[in-house]
């Protein structure tokens, strides 16, 4: 990616960015542009260079920001009527850290509401179109990110992965996803789903991009105790796979996957042989039980987290209310999507007494045998190899009658996020009619970095 | 098992959420096909086996007591809810 200097100024960048944003306005990939913070951001840094003083990193780059992240610039809506005129009075660490390093934010990008679903559809704004087929979906639910890199209107972009809504994205527009371990990058700031899955990673055009973008924003954080001691480093040559073994997940390309989807995987199983990698089927049957572990431990979550929204602090309030019973339950009607509250309502039915045995400790103890399976895999490979979704982006309004359906096109994602496992969807390939197809690389915890190397030493074969 | 219109009605006053009578139909069908998606599950055999809450197993994370600026002030804050008196937000009467 161009980083701003004597020759390339921040502020050409900058408006290049904006300039594309604007012209590709029917897909819907933006809320809302930054225009005027950016430019004065990009004015400062161009300043500093011509002084001869030290800028970052990522000086003058322009990046495209989930609006699930807070920050001042702007509203941070998280696509919901909840929060259409949030404006937050804090930043996340993740959008801090980009900024000390001279990125700039020039807008922010749709997403399903509260970052649930997997296709941008129940976003309150209406759905954002593939980069690919404007027909069809974006993927989610960081779909909006996921298109502004597609498109080419900034060079990465951040997203949030509870259960593949970075992964997912990525491959229905074929650029790099990055959902790194739990606890990789600090969850400060960026509007919670579920706690024990929600990660924060980015989009990018090649595996080297996406580590630059990731090394900067990860490391340890005292305002996320959840976050992880800084493993994460700016040389992606030292991350070297130990063994070269991968394991082919077998379950995983059978029944229920698109032929099409499953050839590109295979495809990039040969890539791996020729380029010295020992690659090895493997069954793991426990996977198909990940989808209802996921859909059980993840609404419990949400429930919980978005019982904040009641209209008091902040956020959208009901003008029917006349009691403060009526104003938390006619806000919360009024602020949530459908899919909101089918997830905070079976959440409230896993969780609730006579049922919390039989669903939420259930799928709880399942997730343990699912990490079990997980563990004894890493013993013998490296990393595990699997498609990223089903098949390729679905026509807009396909599987918005049907929940359940739409969940299923979760049901490879799922099962890493479940683990906290480093997981990255990598472009390999694309259908017949012309639709992007990536594949699965999921490795240890903390592996994040091998994953990467393997993909950039791939890219270009 | 099987969702209820009792049961729709009940979760929702579990969550908060007044529902219109037009909602309440879709929300049984749905709620419905996703709660026996999770019967599958009652073919794994979880006996003996411990609950992940936490991937992790992190435990009691320490910091100094010692106060630190999360940058948001009070004006800020209070500038956020839809009324606010004195420093204190207004709801109405509780009791």
């Amino acid at each position: 990616m161009k980083i701003a200097d004597k020759e390339t100024k921040a502020v050409d960048l900058v408006r290049r960015a904006l300039e594309r944003a604007k012209a590709s306005d029917d897909y819907h990939v933006f809320i809302s542009l930054n225009e005027a913070n950016a430019l004065e951001r990009a004015k400062n840094i161009d300043a500093k260079i011509e002084r001869g003083e030290k800028v970052g990193k990522l000086a003058g780059v322009p990046f495209a920001l989930k609006d699930n992240y807070l920050s001042p610039e702007g509203n941070t809506t998280a696509a919901a009527k909840m929060l259409e005129d949030f404006q937050a009075p804090v930043t996340a660490t993740a959008v801090a850290k980009l900024e000390a390093e001279g990125a700039i934010m020039i807008g922010r990008t749709n997403l399903d509401a509260y970052a649930h679903g997997g296709s941008t559809e129940n976003s309150y704004f209406g759905p954002t179109s593939n980069a690919f087929d404007k027909t069809r979906v974006a993927g989610g639910s960081s779909g909006g990110s996921a298109v502004a890199v597609a498109l080419d209107i900034v060079p990465f972009a951040l997203g949030s992965d509870t259960g593949g809504s970075i992964r997912q994205p990525a491959s229905y527009n074929g650029v790099v996803g990055v959902k790194p371990t739990y606890g990789a990058v600090s969850r400060y700031g960026v509007v919670a789903m579920a706690s024990s899955t929600d990660t924060m990673g980015c989009f990018a055009k090649n595996a080297e991009d996406a580590n630059l973008v990731m090394s900067i924003i990860a490391g340890q954080d005292v305002k996320d105790s959840t976050t992880l001691k800084d493993y994460w480093t700016r040389d992606l040559e030292d991350a070297r796979p130990k063994r070269k073994t991968i394991g082919l997940i077998k379950d995983t390309l059978g029944k229920g996957i698109d032929p099409e989807v499953s050839k590109v995987v295979r495809d990039y199983a040969d890539k791996l042989k020729k380029s010295g990698y020992e690659v090895k089927e493997i069954e793991m049957p426990i996977l198909k039980y990940a989808l209802a572990i996921y859909y059980i431990v993840v609404p419990a979550e949400v429930a919980s987290n978005l019982n904040r929204y009641d209209g008091i602090r902040y956020g959208h309030r009901s003008s029917e209310a006349n009691d403060l019973d009526e104003i938390y339950q006619k806000t919360r009607n009024e602020g949530f999507m459908p899919e909101n509250k089918r997830r905070i309502m079976i959440g409230n039915f896993v969780l609730s007494s006579g049922f919390y045995d039989a669903y939420y400790l259930k799928a709880q103890k399942a997730r343990t045998l699912l990490i079990q399976a997980y563990n004894k895999a890493f013993e013998e490979f490296d990393a595990l190899l699997c498609p990223v979704a089903p098949r390729p982006a679905f026509k807009i309004g396909e599987n918005t009658d049907d929940p359940l359906q739409m969940y299923m096109e979760d049901i490879l994602t799922v099962p890493p996020s479940l683990a906290g496992l480093p997981a990255m969807s990598i472009p390999a390939g694309k259908s017949k009619t012309g639709l992007p197809i990536n594949i699965q690389l999921v490795g240890p915890r903390q592996s994040d970095q091998m994953l990467l190397n393997i993909a950039a030493e791939l890219e270009n074969r | 098992m099987s969702i209820s219109r009792e049961d729709v009605l009940h979760l929702a006053e579990l969550s908060d959420i007044s529902l219109s009578e037009d909602q309440i139909e879709p929300l049984k069908k749905d709620l419905d096909n996703i709660v026996n998606y999770f019967s599958q599950l009652d073919e794994l055999d979880t006996e003996n086996v411990e609950p992940t809450y936490q991937c992790f197993d992190m435990q009691n994370v320490w910091r100094e007591d010692v106060i630190q600026d999360f940058e948001a002030n009070r004006e800020d804050l209070l500038a956020l809810t839809v009324e606010s008196k004195d420093n204190q937000i207004k709801v109405p009467k509780v009791l």
